[in-house]
This record gives structure tokens, C-alpha cells and sequence, in this order.
């Protein structure tokens, strides 16, 4: 046998030390990052079961001079602010993403359009914080409530639902644009049957991007929803809307004042952080979920 | 074939992609209820000249088009036409089957729905008609409600013609229809052109000359741009004039 034979064998398989330590280095990449994640979420159960209980989940934050620890208020804030924003957001991120694509004439203009988008997604959160509490709060005399931190929160996520948007209708095949033109129909009507439903897929993530974002935000909603927790009454149906001109923090900024009187308080953070990630988890489950659906329905 | 009536008359037609000038001087009157074929090697012009009658070209930035193009006496150019009103009477077949990704009911019932058809009776009546028309009907007819997506190509390309044929145009131009598709569905659609003809006035683009030969009544060969002659199918391929057509005929080209 010479030596060519031997390379050219079936049999013998040629095992390099150079791929063996490869593979054990990427497998070690991807078992830090498990393990990281895991690692937090297991840290924050324990330490969030400490002060977690039916009372906390119930009840309205510590305020003077009641003993009373819990999030219900804040839970209560913080669906106000994500249903309150994607509200404003949705629609007008979507339609500035369908002028940007469908109408505006390719050139300068939408190129000045699209990179603002870009910085403004990239802006700090504070800073949406400061702006919103001298635009909302001084100029709309909306003080610290809701609303002001909606809207605020609107200007922070457009960013994400219009280039989302726009890049899930730049997939939508010429074909199905062609063939909607090519019997007549008028422009507005071959987007909203055809281009928009194509792209719902697209639309949905951007949404899901979003609330992500809302439900983790800080920053940009100490200035401008406050960090008011206790709970208002829901006597009637005004209630419900008049609630968005009150001050509201959400689950974040009540995380936030926990951690900072820390002491015996500290386990009311971890508890209110087990409450948000479990949100997170339950919000990202549904998206998932209706996506799922849209796309079963579609195919 | 006396008695033949002018659908559509282009003269002078010069298109411009930008500084391509894609289009030269073309004259050429499509007839009514017959089959005409533009055949030609690519980049010839000839699917340029086919939408810029229904003036899908206006979809295109940069392009610029002269000369005179009348439907039926009626300038399709003019100031104030509603293309939309011009592509329902002018409809297009496009080269990949493009069904909208809805069932194939809603697909073929999509052009009478944007022209304002509302009932349900007539609806299905227009859907069956059509779906008949295009010779689909009976391979469909128990799935109306599924998606058009699940069907072959061949089967897409029919119903993409019965959505075409829903909105009763009377020119239909199809870009190179068959060229996506297997030689059984092909046949079957050259099969259904030669049908519909009676009905509309087809101007078909197409890359297999055994094609244009075996269903069209009028064929015109285009070269760069240039139209180079335009006859009888039967005169273009037994008796060409020009020593351009007989080469690519014969394959010497192209």
C-alpha cells in the first residue's frame, strides 16, 4: 500500500486535533452564554420568590405610611403604557414606512428620511426621557402622567416598527405588485390587499420589537410618567380613560426605587424583576403565538 | 382574414430607459380577436413594447416614451386616462405565475372586487365563468377556498389567467407565459389561447418560436430595439423578407 492509498481510504477516519479544539471552543462559546442567561434567570426567581406573594402581586406599591410592598399598580401602568403607545406608534410607524416605500420618490429626501430613522434609534434613552418632559410636560402641560410617557415612548419605538415595517414590504414580490396593477387596481387598494396582508409577518415583529422595548424602559418615563404606584379606582368607564392624565410608573421605575432604598427592600426588586421577566416571557409567547396563527392562515 | 380591425395602432413609438434607448421607431397595429407574437433574442424590446401598451412602464423610474399609441381611436398617453381603467380593458399575463398568496377564489375575484362588484351570486358566477374560460375549472373546482400558492405552476399560470379574464378585458397581453412552465402545461395553455381568442385580442411575447408559429395569427420580430418585420405568421416563417428574420428563424442566430 503506498502512501496515497492510505489517504484515499473510505475506512480510516482522518481526525485533526485543530478541528477537535475548534469544536470544543464554540461549544464552550454557546455553553457560556446558556449558562449565563440561565444563571440570571435562576438568580432572579430565587431571589425574587423571597418577596414574591399573592399580597404583592395585589397589591399597590410601599407608600407611606402603609406597609404595603407589592406591583399591582405598576402592572397596571405598564399595560396602560404599551397598549397606550403602540396606539400612537403602530399607525403612523406603518404609514410612514408604506410612504417611505410605496410613494416617495427614491432620492435625497428619503435618504435624509431613512438615516434620521436610523439616528434616532440609536439615541439614549434619557434623552427621549429629557425631551418628552420638555415637549409633553412644559409645552402640552400634560404633567407627569401616562399619556406624556406614551407618547414619549411612541417617538422612542418608531424607529424600530418603520424600518421593520419597510424592510418587510421591500420582500413583498414585484410579482404580486404587478399582477394588483395589472388589473386595474388603483395603488392604495393593490397595498392594502395585497402588500400590507404579505407583509403582516413583518408588521407583527416590529410590534413584538417594540413592546420589548416599552416593557423595559426606564429612562425615558422617570420624567415624563412619573413614578406614582398606588392604584386608582375604576368606579366607571371615564375612570378607565381619565387614568392616562395621572401619573403612573411602571414595573422598571418601581424596580428602580426598590434597589435604590435597598435594604429589606432589596427582595421587593428582585420579586418586581421576576415579575417583568415573566411578562416579557408571557408578551413574547403570545406574539409568537399570533404570528404563528397569521402564518398558518396564510399558507 | 379580411375584415380585420385594428385594436391597438402604435406609430412612431421610441422608449427610453434613462439614455438606453430601448425602443426605436416602432409601427405596428394589433389586430382585433387575433393572436399576435412578438419573438426576438433577449433585449430586443419586445416585453417593453407589450407593457408599455397597458403603460406598465410608468411603474419604472426613468423611462420615457413618444409617439402615438390608440386603443381603439383613443389615445392610451393622453392627459387625464385612468390607467386603471385602461388595465382592465388591457390585461396582462405575466412570465412567473404570480397568484396573489389568498385563495384562488379571492384571486380571481380580486379585479371585480377593485371595479366595484359586490353580490356574492354574481361573484361566483364571474369566478366559475372565468376559472372555465381559463380551463382550470374542473382541476380546482373542489379547493376554491384553499390557497392559490398550493398549486403546480401550471395550474397557477391558468388561474393567473382567470383572474386576467375576470375583469373581461379586450386585449390580453402575456409576457413569455409558458416559459416558467413544463411542456404539459404549457400545451394546455397554448391550447386555451387559441379558445379565448375569439373573445379577446391577444398579443403574446414568447422566446419559443415553435410557439409563435404554432398559435398566432400575426407575428412581428423585433432585433435591438427595432422592429424589423411584422406579417402572417404563416408569411414570417415560410416566406421572411428580411435576411435578419430568416436568420434567427432558422436558428442561424439568436
Amino acid at each position: 500500500m503506498t502512501k496515497n492509498d492510505t489517504q484515499n481510504s473510505l475506512c480510516k477516519k482522518h481526525i485533526r486535533i485543530s478541528d477537535i479544539i475548534l469544536k470544543a471552543l464554540i461549544f464552550l462559546c454557546s455553553a457560556v452564554v446558556v449558562a449565563m442567561t440561565l444563571g440570571m434567570i435562576i438568580y432572579i426567581a430565587v431571589k425574587g420568590m423571597e418577596g414574591m406573594s399573592w399580597t404583592f402581586l395585589s397589591t399597590p406599591a410601599f407608600s407611606y405610611p402603609y406597609e404595603n410592598y407589592g406591583v399591582l399598580g405598576n402592572i397596571i401602568n405598564t399595560l396602560y403604557l404599551v397598549v397606550i403607545t403602540l396606539l400612537v406608534a403602530t399607525p403612523i410607524g406603518v404609514g410612514a414606512a408604506i410612504y417611505l416605500t410605496e410613494y416617495a420618490k427614491q432620492g435625497r429626501l428619503t435618504k435624509i428620511i431613512e438615516f434620521t430613522t436610523e439616528t434616532l434609534s440609536g439615541i439614549p434613552s434619557i434623552i427621549y426621557g429629557l425631551f418628552g418632559s420638555v415637549f409633553f410636560y412644559n409645552i402640552f402641560k400634560l404633567n407627569y402622567s401616562i399619556l406624556a410617557g406614551a407618547l414619549t415612548l411612541s417617538i422612542m419605538v418608531l424607529p424600530t416598527i418603520i424600518r421593520t415595517t419597510q424592510e418587510a414590504i421591500k420582500t413583498v414580490p414585484l410579482g404580486y405588485r404587478e399582477g394588483a396593477i395589472g388589473l386595474g387596481a388603483p395603488k392604495w387598494h393593490m397595498i392594502r390587499t395585497v402588500v400590507l396582508p404579505s407583509c403582516i409577518d413583518g408588521i407583527l415583529t416590529s410590534v413584538i420589537l417594540s413592546i420589548g422595548r416599552i416593557v423595559g424602559e426606564s429612562a425615558a418615563l422617570i420624567f415624563t410618567a412619573g413614578i406614582a404606584s398606588e392604584l386608582t379606582s375604576f368606579d366607571s368607564i371615564a375612570d378607565v380613560f381619565t387614568k392616562v392624565l395621572n401619573q403612573g410608573g411602571s414595573l422598571t421605575v418601581q424596580l428602580y426605587q426598590y434597589a435604590q432604598r435597598g435594604g429589606s427592600e432589596m427582595k421587593y426588586a428582585f420579586s418586581t424583576a421576576l415579575v417583568l421577566l415573566v411578562t416579557v416571557l408571557i408578551i413574547n409567547i403570545c406574539a409568537k403565538l399570533v404570528a404563528y396563527r397569521v402564518r398558518k392562515k396564510r399558507s | 382574414m379580411e375584415n380585420e380591425n385594428v385594436k391597438i395602432s402604435t406609430k412612431n413609438v421610441n422608449l427610453y430607459y434613462g439614455e438606453n434607448h430601448a425602443l426605436k421607431d416602432i409601427n405596428l397595429d394589433i389586430k382585433t380577436n387575433r393572436i399576435t407574437a412578438f419573438i426576438g433574442p433577449s433585449g430586443c424590446g419586445k416585453s417593453t413594447y407589450l407593457k408599455s401598451l397597458n403603460r406598465m412602464n410608468d411603474l419604472v423610474p426613468g423611462c420615457r416614451i413618444t409617439g402615438s399609441f390608440l386603443l381603439d381611436g383613443e389615445d392610451i398617453y393622453a392627459d387625464g386616462v385612468d390607467t386603471n381603467v385602461l388595465r382592465r380593458r388591457i390585461g396582462m399575463v405575466f412570465q412567473k405565475p404570480n397568484p396573489f398568496p389568498m385563495s384562488i377564489y379571492d384571486n380571481v375575484a380580486y379585479g371585480p372586487r377593485v371595479h366595484g362588484i359586490k353580490s356574492k351570486a354574481k361573484l361566483d358566477r364571474i369566478v366559475e365563468e372565468s376559472l372555465i374560460g381559463a380551463a382550470v375549472f374542473d382541476e380546482v373546482k373542489d379547493r376554491l377556498h384553499k390557497s392559490a400558492l398550493s398549486l403546480s405552476g401550471g395550474q397557477q399560470q391558468r388561474v393567473c389567467i382567470a383572474r386576467a379574464i375576470a375583469v373581461q378585458p379586450e386585449v390580453i397581453l402575456m409576457d413569455e407565459p409558458t416559459s416558467a412552465l413544463d411542456p404539459v402545461s404549457t400545451l394546455k395553455i397554448e391550447e386555451l389561447m387559441n379558445t379565448i381568442k375569439d373573445k379577446y385580442t391577444v398579443a403574446i411575447v414568447t422566446h419559443n418560436m415553435q410557439q409563435a408559429a404554432r398559435i398566432s395569427d400575426y407575428t412581428a420580430f423585433f432585433l435591438v430595439g427595432e422592429m424589423v418585420e411584422y406579417g402572417k405568421t404563416d408569411d414570417i416563417f415560410s416566406r421572411p423578407k428580411d435576411k435578419r428574420t430568416e436568420d434567427y428563424i432558422t436558428g442561424r442566430f439568436g
